[in-house]
This record gives C-alpha cells, sequence and structure tokens, in this order.
C-alpha cells in the first residue's frame, strides 16, 4: 500500500491550523450538517432560475426545430458546438488534478480533488447536452449506438470522429463518475456514522453503501483508486484529442492542423484550471475551508495556469507559422484576413482569446499576483472567457467564409435562445455544485487524514521505522515481550 | 454468516497501532479486523493480508474491453455490413483504435469498480455491524475474534497492556443484510454465546 505514498520535502504544511483527525471531520462535515446559509439559498435559487431559462430555451428548440437558432448554410456549428468544447475543455481540470496529480504524487491535491472531480462530471454532464439536443430529432439520438436495428441491421460508422465522441464522452463520464463515488464512500460513512437525525442516517446509509473501514477493504480502495487513476490518465488526454479530431480530420482550413490534439489538451487543462479557482476561491471561503484550501493551493494552480496559458499561446504561434509556410492561399486566408485581421468581421473574437489566453495569465509569474485572491478569481474568469472565444474563433472564423465566396454568410450572431442553451447549462452546472457543496463533503475527509500527520517531522521518522520493519525483524526485537 | 464474539480495543495513534498489531498476532490472537478512517499504510502487511488481486482483475476487464471493441467493430465493417467509405479497406484499424481504447477504458473500470464492490460486499441498502462508530472519524479500532480457548480477561488485559483504550466485549453479526441505517432492527435479535 505504500504506492501512494509521498512527501515533498519543499512544499510547506499542506493542511494550517495543527488539526487532529476529528478537527478534521468536524470541519470538513460542519457545512454539510448546518443549515444552509442565505447566501447558498440565493445561489442555488438562481442557479435554478437559469436552469429553467435553459430547459425553456431547449423546449423551443425541440419544438419548432433547429431553425430557432441562428445557424445557417456554411455556419452548421455555432454557439452549441463553442459550449461543448468548452465545458468538456473544463471537466479535464478535475480528472488531471484526481488522476494524473495522483500518480505524479502530488500531496496538495488532497484538498482539492473532490471538488474538482465533481466539477468534471457536472462540466461533462453540460457538455453533453450540446451536440444531443443539436440532432433537432433528439429522440432519435439513440442511433448513435450500435445496437441490433431493423434497419439491416445498419451500424454506426466506427471511422466517423463524431462518433468516436460519443464513446470518449460517454466514457470518461462513466468512469469520473465511479472514480468520484468511490472515493466518497468513506467520506459518506463518516457523515452516515455522526448523522443524529432520521432522514440523514438513512439517506448517508444507502449512500454510504455499508462502508466500514476494515483494513483489506481499505487495501482494495487504494488499489481501485491507483488503477483507476492510471485508466483516467489516457483517458483524459483521449477525450479531448477526439474531440479535436472533430476539426482535425476535416478539410476546412483553420481546423484541417495536427497540432490539434495536444494544444485542446493544453487548452482544456487551461480552462479548466481557471474553473477550479473560481469555484474553490469562492468555496473555501463560503464554507470556511481556508485551512484545507490554502494559499499555496491557489499558488500552485496559479503555476499550472501559467504554464498551460503559455503551451496554448506557443499553439497559437505554431498555427499562424503553419499557415504561413504552408503557402496555401486557403489557409493563409483562414488566419490572416479571418482572425488577425482586427478588421475581419470576427477579428474582434481572435484579439479578445489572444489577450485572456496568452498575454494576461502572464502576470502570474509573479508570486505577489498568484497568492492575490481577488487577482486569482478576475483572471479565472478572464480565462474561462478567452477559452470560450478560442473555440468560437476556432469554430465561426472557420466556416462562415468557406471555399466558394458566394456561400459566404451574413454575419452570425446567436438567437436569445442559443443564448438561454447556454446559460441554462450554466444553470445545471451551479444548481448541481451547490447540491453537492451542501450534501457531500466537498474535501476528501480520508485523504485529508491520511496526509495530516506526514507533514509532522517528528511524527513522519518514527512511523517510516515502524512500517519498513518486518514481522521477523519485529519478532527479534520484541521477542520476549508478549504478555499471552 | 453468525453472530460471534469479539474483544475490541480503540487505539487513538498509529505509532501504537502498529506495534499493537504485530505482538497481538504473535501473542497468537486471530485478529478479526481492524477498522480505520482513513488507509494505512503498511497495516495490512503488519495484519499478514496478502495482496489483493484487483489489479490482476481489471487487466482481464480490460483485455476483454479491447476484444470486444475490435471483434465487433470488424465483424459489423467487414462481414455484416460492408460500408465503402470513401474507397478506404474495409478493414480499417487505425481509425478504430479511438473506440478501442475507450471501451478498453471503460470496461476495466466498470468491471474493477463492481468487482470492489463485490469483495467488500458494498452495494446500496447493505447494512454491516460496526464495533465503534467512531472508527470512521478518528479511532483504530482492533477486533480479536474469541474462540472456545480465548481467555476473555487474559485478552483484555494484553490489549490494555499494548496501549488500547475502552477495551471490552462485543458480540457483532460479522456479515451484512439489507436494511437501512436509521432502523435498528438486526437480522439476528439473539445473542449467542460461544460455548466454552
Amino acid at each position: 500500500m505504500a504506492l501512494l505514498r509521498y512527501e515533498s520535502q519543499v512544499r510547506p504544511a499542506l493542511v494550517e491550523g495543527g488539526k487532529d483527525y476529528h478537527q478534521v471531520t468536524e470541519d470538513i462535515c460542519r457545512p454539510v450538517e448546518a443549515n444552509p446559509s442565505k447566501l447558498w439559498w440565493t445561489g442555488f435559487l438562481i442557479s435554478v432560475g437559469l436552469l429553467i431559462f435553459g430547459i425553456i430555451s431547449v423546449a423551443m428548440e425541440v419544438t419548432y426545430g433547429v431553425g430557432q437558432w441562428n445557424l445557417n448554410k456554411t455556419i452548421g456549428w455555432g454557439w452549441d458546438i463553442t459550449n461543448f468544447v468548452w465545458w468538456v475543455g473544463i471537466g479535464h481540470a478535475g480528472t488531471l488534478i484526481s488522476a494524473i496529480l495522483l500518480l505524479f504524487r502530488q500531496g496538495w491535491r488532497t484538498g482539492v480533488n473532490r471538488a474538482a472531480e465533481a466539477m468534471t462530471i457536472f462540466a461533462v454532464m453540460c457538455a453533453g447536452q450540446f451536440p444531443i439536443w443539436h440532432m433537432g430529432r433528439v429522440w432519435d439520438a439513440f442511433f448513435v449506438l450500435p445496437y441490433p436495428n431493423t434497419r439491416g441491421p445498419l451500424w454506426v460508422n466506427f471511422n466517423s470522429p463524431l462518433l468516436w465522441d460519443v464513446f470518449a464522452i460517454s466514457t470518461y463520464f462513466t468512469v469520473s463518475l465511479l472514480f468520484w463515488y468511490s472515493g466518497l464512500l468513506p467520506d459518506l460513512a463518516t457523515l452516515r456514522d455522526r448523522a443524529r437525525k432520521k432522514w440523514r442516517k438513512m439517506f448517508y446509509g444507502v449512500a454510504a453503501f455499508g462502508w466500514t473501514g476494515s483494513t483489506k477493504h481499505w487495501q482494495r480502495h487504494e488499489a481501485l483508486s491507483l488503477v483507476l487513476a492510471g485508466l483516467s490518465t489516457p483517458l483524459v488526454l483521449s477525450v479531448h484529442t477526439i474531440v479535436s479530431f472533430d476539426f482535425a480530420t476535416s478539410v476546412v482550413p483553420g481546423w484541417h492542423t495536427t497540432i490539434f490534439p495536444p494544444y485542446f489538451v493544453a487548452g482544456a487543462i487551461f480552462s479548466g484550471f481557471a474553473m477550479v479557482q473560481t469555484l474553490l476561491v469562492v468555496t473555501r471561503k463560503v464554507l470556511g475551508l481556508e485551512e484545507y484550501i490554502t494559499i499555496e493551493h491557489i499558488n500552485v494552480m496559479n503555476k499550472v495556469i501559467v504554464l498551460t496559458g503559455s503551451i496554448v499561446g506557443i499553439a497559437y504561434l505554431t498555427e499562424l507559422f503553419m499557415a504561413w509556410y504552408s503557402a496555401v492561399p486557403y489557409e493563409n486566408f483562414a488566419f490572416f484576413e479571418n482572425r488577425l485581421n482586427l478588421n475581419s468581421p470576427y477579428g474582434w473574437s481572435y484579439w479578445i482569446m489572444m489577450g485572456c489566453n496568452v498575454l494576461s495569465p502572464q502576470i502570474f509569474w509573479f508570486k505577489k499576483m498568484r497568492t492575490n485572491l481577488v487577482v486569482t478569481f478576475f483572471m479565472s474568469i478572464l480565462v474561462n472567457i478567452g477559452m470560450w472565444f478560442e473555440r468560437f474563433v476556432i469554430i465561426v472564423t472557420s466556416v462562415y467564409r468557406d471555399y466558394l465566396p458566394s456561400a459566404w454568410s451574413t454575419y452570425y450572431t446567436p438567437t436569445i435562445w442559443e443564448v438561454g442553451f447556454y446559460m441554462g447549462t450554466f444553470g445545471l452546472f451551479f444548481t448541481c455544485y451547490f447540491l453537492f457543496s451542501k450534501f457531500f463533503p466537498v474535501i476528501a475527509l480520508a485523504e485529508i487524514k491520511h496526509i495530516l500527520k506526514r507533514s509532522g517531522e517528528n511524527y513522519k521518522e518514527k512511523m517510516d521505522e515502524i512500517e519498513k520493519e518486518s514481522m521477523i525483524e519485529f519478532a527479534e526485537h520484541h521477542g520476549h515481550d508478549h504478555g499471552a | 454468516m453468525a453472530v460471534k464474539k469479539f474483544i475490541t480495543g480503540n487505539f487513538y495513534d498509529e505509532a501504537v497501532l502498529f506495534p499493537a498489531v504485530k505482538k497481538v498476532r504473535r501473542a497468537g490472537y486471530k485478529i478479526h479486523d481492524v477498522f480505520t478512517p482513513f488507509p494505512i499504510h503498511g497495516l495490512d502487511t503488519a495484519m499478514g493480508l496478502r495482496d489483493t488481486s484487483l489489479h490482476t482483475a481489471g487487466f482481464i476487464y480490460g483485455i476483454t474491453g479491447t476484444a470486444t471493441a475490435v471483434g465487433f467493430i470488424t465483424w459489423a465493417l467487414t462481414i455484416d455490413w460492408q460500408l465503402n467509405f470513401g474507397g478506404k479497406p474495409f478493414f480499417s484499424l487505425p481509425a478504430w483504435i479511438p473506440i478501442t481504447f475507450e471501451l478498453t477504458v471503460l470496461f476495466a473500470a466498470v468491471g474493477m469498480v463492481l468487482t470492489f464492490c463485490y469483495l467488500c460486499q458494498l452495494a446500496p441498502f447493505v447494512k454491516k455491524d460496526h464495533f465503534n462508530l467512531r472508527s470512521t472519524d478518528d479511532t483504530f479500532v482492533m477486533a480479536l475474534e474469541c474462540t472456545d480457548t480465548t481467555n476473555e480477561g487474559e485478552a483484555i488485559g494484553f490489549l490494555q497492556s499494548l496501549g488500547a483504550v475502552e477495551v471490552g466485549v462485543q458480540y457483532k453479526e460479522t456479515g451484512w443484510w439489507l436494511g437501512r441505517y436509521d432502523r435498528d432492527r438486526k437480522r439476528f435479535e439473539k445473542k449467542i454465546e460461544p460455548a466454552h
């Protein structure tokens, strides 16, 4: 079981305030067990309001058809697919934190992984809405599944990136959910055993699956977490790679680029970390968890943001270089006229993207900025705006002027129902997040307890010796003092 | 499963628990289990538990997923209904890699979680007896199973000498049953005294 254990020699204490195990339980269970505050109700009701707006928008689209959106002859993908890619990207940070950082033995992830994983699941739920409702005849959505049908059976096209997406997103959602919930089981058991009220005993009793904390179960649980992390790591890279294939495998200038997979993955982690920051800066304050989600956590995540932001910046420049170097007039037109030229109809969106994604995160080279909560919060919003525009730029500026100038479309602006659908996914996301933060521990209790004493020097040395000692060595040392 | 008699002791520090586990085993007592609020590395080894084979199961599930994907797509696109996509060969393996990979991961993950739940007997509405509710909070609870030859008083004294507190005798059901945690009804109401 020593596989998951590693302590950094240079990092400061991960949990502040010299807590013991019981205090950790108290601190993290308090927000779950207390009555929701007015702030919670306000936020929750606003989210539900947005969700209702979204439901109405979708109902309009289903009733009257996709014509309710301003998509047209060349712009077949507009806000919907932009939002789809944006939400999927946001999900990626959760898996990065929970899986990749577990494999890299980054102890600091324990403070933030549970909330980040929850964010992943909710973001993927939101993302999935867009391609599904974009189908128009949504009652035929099951056609994307390879089931024996009466049309031959005619199978789905396994060579198509759009079908790869179906498999990628549904696998990603399932695996993230399993990873998240299997990690939650011990913490739900803690809540169950602390419960006083009848409904709590029942709810957490059912939710915790009868977890007892047996050593054998913990041993299997550790093995499960490690393998799920090992599976999720290539999975998360594959998901956004496949999303980028939706574009990269087509012959559309601006999409037909081999750099897309790594560029999309970096961008996904970038925007995902920004969303984690948005959520956690608020969550730690509102739930009083500053000693668990410390400034150090914020600092480290801002470092990831400046790194991935710069990778994305390099990718933008590489794209421009390749467009020029290819000497293909269509590529040149897509990049230098449709995007880079500020006077072209959508030039402004390219420069918003550049400003938010490449230039603004550079302030995180300064520690003072990385550890400033207001700057962090503001930047996290800015990065997410920038990343939304990245997808908008990729999609809309590539298709609004295609090979045939007579088909060049009029200026594309979304209708109220397109905007409403997008707002609705915010509603869905935050409704889920508010419910999660009310009914589940937002910090992985067992994992925090597990790293708690590791940072204490005196304890560590003592335990190292005891753990390394084999049964035979132990018998030699203590051979004569058995009491039975 | 049946109700059995146990001697339980609580520990508040891993540094006390580890030597205690080893001494208890050396003294010949049968440790039923140690319940902890978080995973304690090395405790399984100290208790003499064998390593879990869950990894191997995961590997087998993963391979099953790979075989399912490759086998099914091959059959569907080369035998059952040949579709000509731009003159490409019917057996176009490179294009199937994404789905093959996704199904490998999906089968491995779902299979492992189900196996984990089966092995640990975890499911919604499953109820189990607890020795101490604080074992999911901050206490490490060691339970020794009493056999016909166990001297109760001696065992209690021994546990106390190892640093355990609140040592006592408990009768507990070792299996699981369907039930809810807000109801006290148990599968077996009657306490069974082990024969001496």
